[in-house]
């Protein structure tokens, strides 16, 4: 064990560990500020904005001090290391930087996206000279609209801490970024006819520290202190990444990357960045609605779910091995346990089975050569199988069934006539069913869908209940590694749609409320795989439910 | 001292001194035979012994530098040769480059034995086009006359030379930005640790060593250690770091004389010999107001000074940076420390890399000051601002990576503290500077 001595505090760091000044000095919960480097990214120390003064404490007490400033990004910390983050030297370095920064920086930070949550502000209010000394104009630099189709450049604010390039060289592996110019001209710039398009390219404006490189999905969207964030997770894929959903007003504006290093780390991909639009989709199912006299109307939940239930039971009395639930990939586990046990509870010749995961293509791998290959130590995954939660589901269906039927037996099942009776909960925002599937789902009985997207398969529904998307419900995903992360409601839904969870708690007439953190308690008790979510609250890495469980560090 | 006989340059003035045949003539690549001849440890040695220093600015000592080399390394190691000569006002690696190139390339092949190097490139800078024809034409000759390639001078020692022609940028010739360049990088010079000697080009063990010095170890092996250390200067007894300024030295004369020229002393002449012994004393029979010790970062020694011995340590005794490259530059009575500081400090502006911050927007806003004050808009406070500004950048107060911004603060700082009443009169008088600014600039 080393202990490292920052402003004479000590820290004790474990003998495997390979830490920088600022993060050991972050153990302590002391900041030492700091803008190019960053933990993914290699280290460059240009910024200079974290400069400290740093020694060493030898055995018999004295320290020995260096007697320049140096960067704490780039000093890595051993046994006996002293750590001096607020001397007068190293607070005169930090306002000379600051001010160096600022000097060409417009700060127009009321038109700027990034005001509240900007490296630069928070800097300058900590550390910062308050004022500056130029008299002279300064350099202007043309915008870039044309980094690439997410992206734009503001480029009089940017300060040149590289994360962008370093970011699409060592991550990405795409290199589309470059410096271009020399000294205080410099910018940052694409190769000529080559955008940033990249499908991580987004993560660039994430960990530009400053108001430079913005989305102009989110441009001008909202001033970001309005934003409630809320930590979920994203439902794009298996990966399963940590993310922040951003909302005011019950509209989402953005999803953010959460640092998660057992999920997916750092970044998250565009595709599930950007596809969070279905949740203000004009195609939302608003309220639940029964067939009568062959037209789809929409009624109360107070009629709809004693109609559910009374449909299930005179099916599941008169022939229970004739209905089956599908449960989709994008269910939670509460939904699927919910379901699962209400329909078990009910007969045990229900069968379960397993909704369809789309996949697209092969897992796709950063970062990747000139060529397009990935090399052999990928840094970031975005995986084929596109549904969050298929480990979730069949684990559930496991407890209850042994086995799970797959998607295809049971539409085999239907087209024979084997099943005439369907409980569907759906929450694919993309699924496409073809003819020949949607020909099955029409010679059903009773066909009941639970989904949140108006879709021919709703259309030939008997019953159809309206629920919600991952940013309006409580739940809990397994990825592919099988870490269980909690999804957390962010927003309301439409009026009258209700989380899927809560749906299926109604109908399952358990007393109370639906509340994921019982819910998953009662779960981690039933279900043995996924006794994991016995603890109730997941926290904000989520928990394994693999064989042993991994310590969660924070960094 | 007896009449002192030039050896770096000893050839010069001969007609076909770039020519292999006549390189021989006058014993050329005996040195390198001999060499040969002795193990690694022992040439690493013998240039350790001689005292010899880094004749790119830094004054590193060589031999000891060649040590650090990690021991057993499997290779490949590397040999930068850094002809990358942009410091203002430094010419001497151009004629040692034109006009005997074989010398040049002899003391690349002895310095590659003796690290066990089997492959140096030379850095030329792009301006300098005719050093780089007269560099490649002396490397065809030798691998034509096999004293390089698979066999050099029949040993089984090999060694490739090639040549790179740089984009032409001041940073290049800092030692990690130079290889950097030759990567086929930005040149942005790269943190330290790891040093060059232990991760340098391609992430092999790389020795960077100046044009001057490699030909400074030709003539130590042709004519011993002890001939380079009878000339020049001993270490200062008071000093303890100071390792001793020894061996000849070639000294650039610039500016404001009537014979610019370069010349080679031994080391530790002074700046008022120069100019009146070799440089024909201050033109237009005008007196020196300021002198350049060695090339412009290096600050300035004010006329009270010039008899300060031009050492490795003497400019440093007076508040300049060090003796950088010996390029002395003399600057007139007549001349406007002010103009003489904002054309130094726009070069410094134009070639700052941009990495550091510190660097990147404090040489860029002390030419924007100084452009102000030119201007007529200067203020007595702008003094002090351009003194803090460049108090705070560089590797001695430790805010930047590279040496590229102590040398744009020491001038600023030098040339106000010795010359700022000159700097005040200016400002009280609400002057203004006629263009063209001086030549030179880019």
């Amino acid at each position: 064990m080393a202990t490292v001595y920052v402003n004479n505090e000590p820290v004790t760091i474990g003998d495997s560990e390979r830490l920088n000044c600022i993060q050991a000095a972050a153990r302590l919960n002391e900041e030492i500020p700091h803008y190019c480097w960053h933990p993914q990214l290699s280290v460059v120390a240009s910024c200079r904005m974290c400069l400290v003064e740093v020694g060493d404490k030898k055995p018999d007490g004295t320290i020995a001090m260096q007697p320049k400033l140096v960067p704490g990004c780039q000093t890595p910390v051993k046994d006996g290391t002293v750590i001096i983050t607020n001397s007068p030297k190293v607070k005169d370095a930090q306002k000379a930087t600051l001010e160096y920064l600022l000097l060409n920086h417009p700060l127009d930070c009321p038109v700027c996206d990034q005001a509240g949550e900007c490296g630069l502000q928070d800097y300058s209010y900590g550390y910062g000279r308050g004022y500056s000394r130029l008299q002279e104009p300064k350099n202007i630099k043309p915008d870039k609209d044309y980094i690439g189709d997410q992206i734009t450049l503001f480029t009089d604010r940017c300060i040149m801490c590289t994360r962008c390039v370093r970011f699409t060289r060592e991550i990405s592996g795409t290199a589309e970024m470059q410096v271009t110019s020399r000294g205080t001209h410099e910018e940052i710039d694409i190769f000529p006819g080559i955008p940033c398009n990249n499908k991580l390219a987004g993560n660039v404006v994430d960990i530009c520290p400053v108001g430079a490189l913005c989305s102009k999905d989110f441009l001008y969207q909202q001033r970001v202190w309005f934003l409630q964030n809320t930590k979920s997770v994203c439902p794009g894929c298996s990966t399963g990444c940590s993310i922040t959903v951003d909302q005011n007003k019950d509209v989402v504006h953005r999803l953010k990357p959460r640092v998660n290093p057992q999920a997916q780390g750092h970044f998250m991909c565009d595709e599930g960045r950007f596809g969070w639009k279905y949740i203000h989709s004009d195609k939302r199912l608003q309220m639940p609605e029964l067939r009568q006299k062959g037209t789809l109307a929409s009624r109360d939940w107070d009629v709809i779910l004693p109609a559910v239930r009374k449909a299930l039971d005179d099916r599941v009395s008169s022939q229970p091995h004739a209905v089956a639930a599908i449960i989709s990939p994008w269910a939670t586990v509460e939904e699927a346990y919910l379901l699962c046990s209400y329909l078990k509870k009910m007969s045990e010749h229900v069968s379960l089975a397993i909704g369809p995961t789309r996949t697209v293509g092969e897992d796709d791998h950063y970062p990747k050569d000139v060529r397009g290959n990935a090399d052999g130590n990928p840094k970031f995954t975005i995986r084929a199988e596109k549904a969050p939660n298929r480990a979730g589901v069949e684990r559930v269906l496991q407890h209850f069934q042994g086995d799970v039927v797959p998607y295809a037996d049971v539409l085999s099942a239907i087209q024979s006539g084997a099943i005439d009776t369907v409980y569907l909960v759906g929450g694919d925002p993309e699924a496409t069913w073809n003819d020949s599937d949607l020909a099955a789902f029409k010679s059903l009985k009773l066909l009941i869908v639970q989904d949140l997207l108006a879709s021919p398969l709703t259309q030939a529904a008997q019953i159809v209940l309206a629920g919600t998307s991952f940013a309006e419900k409580d739940g809990t995903f397994v990825n592919h590694s099988g870490l269980a992360q909690a999804v957390r409601r962010s927003i309301h839904g439409p009026d009258d749609a209700r989380p899927d969870g809560r749906i299926l708690w109604d109908l399952a007439e358990r007393r109370g409320l639906f509340n994921a953190n019982n819910l998953r308690k009662e779960i981690g008790q039933t279900i043995p795989s996924l006794a994991a979510l016995s603890c109730g609250d997941l926290g904000e890495f989520g928990v394994s439910t693999a064989a042993q469980p991994e310590p969660v560090a924070a960094t | 001292m007896a009449q002192f006989e030039p050896t770096l340059l000893a050839r010069i003035h001969k007609p076909d001194s770039p020519a292999l045949a006549s390189y021989r003539a006058d014993g050329g690549y005996e040195a390198l035979k001999k060499a040969l001849g002795m193990a690694p440890v022992d040439v690493i040695n013998e240039v350790k012994n001689s005292g010899l220093r880094g004749r790119g600015g830094a004054g590193f000592p060589c031999g000891l530098k060649w040590t650090f080399l990690p021991k057993d390394h499997p290779g490949p190691i590397y040999l930068a040769v850094n002809a990358d000569e942009s410091e203002p006002a430094t010419f001497n690696n151009r004629i040692l480059m034109e006009k005997d190139p074989h010398q040049l390339l002899e003391g690349i092949a002895i310095a590659c034995h003796a690290i066990k190097s089997n492959s140096a490139y030379i850095y030329v800078r792009y301006e300098y086009g005719r050093s780089y024809r007269a560099m490649q034409a002396a490397i065809d000759e030798c691998y034509a006359n096999g004293i390089l390639g698979k066999s050099v001078l029949g040993s089984d020692f090999s060694l490739d030379i090639r040549l790179h022609r740089g984009a032409a940028a001041y940073i290049c010739g800092e030692e990690t930005g130079l290889i950097e360049s030759l990567e086929g990088k930005r040149a942005w010079p790269r943190i330290k640790p790891p040093f060059p000697a232990i991760e340098g080009l391609f992430r092999k063990p790389t020795i960077v060593n100046n044009v001057e010095t490699l030909c400074c170890v030709k003539q130590i092996l042709q004519r011993g250690g002890d001939w380079f250390k009878s000339m020049g200067v001993p270490p200062d007894p008071n000093n303890p770091r100071d390792a001793g300024s020894y061996g000849p030295k070639l000294y650039c004369i610039s500016g404001h004389v009537n014979n610019p020229c370069c010349v080679e002393l031994p080391m530790g002449i002074t700046a008022r010999q120069l100019i009146e012994e070799h440089g024909g004393g201050v033109w237009k029979g005008r007196q020196a107001k300021a002198v350049v010790p060695g090339g412009i970062s290096m600050g300035f020694m004010s006329a009270s000074e010039l008899d300060t011995p031009l050492d490795f340590n003497g400019p440093g005794k007076v508040g300049c940076l060090g003796l950088g490259t010996a390029a002395v530059t003399v600057i007139d009575d007549q001349t406007s420390m002010v103009d003489v500081l904002f054309n130094c400090a726009r070069f410094f502006a134009h070639e700052s890399c941009g990495q550091c911050t510190p660097c990147r927007e404090g040489t860029a806003w002390m030419h924007k000051i100084l452009n102000r004050v030119r201007a007529g808009h200067g203020e007595l406070r702008d003094l002090d601002l351009l003194v803090e500004v460049a108090s705070s950048m560089g590797i001695i107060p430790g805010t930047t990576i590279c040496g590229l911004s102590d040398g744009a603060a020491w001038p600023i700082k030098n040339a106000i503290k010795k010359f700022r009443s000159e700097f005040e009169d200016y400002i009280k008088s609400g002057r203004k500077s006629v263009d063209p600014i001086p030549a030179g600039a880019h």
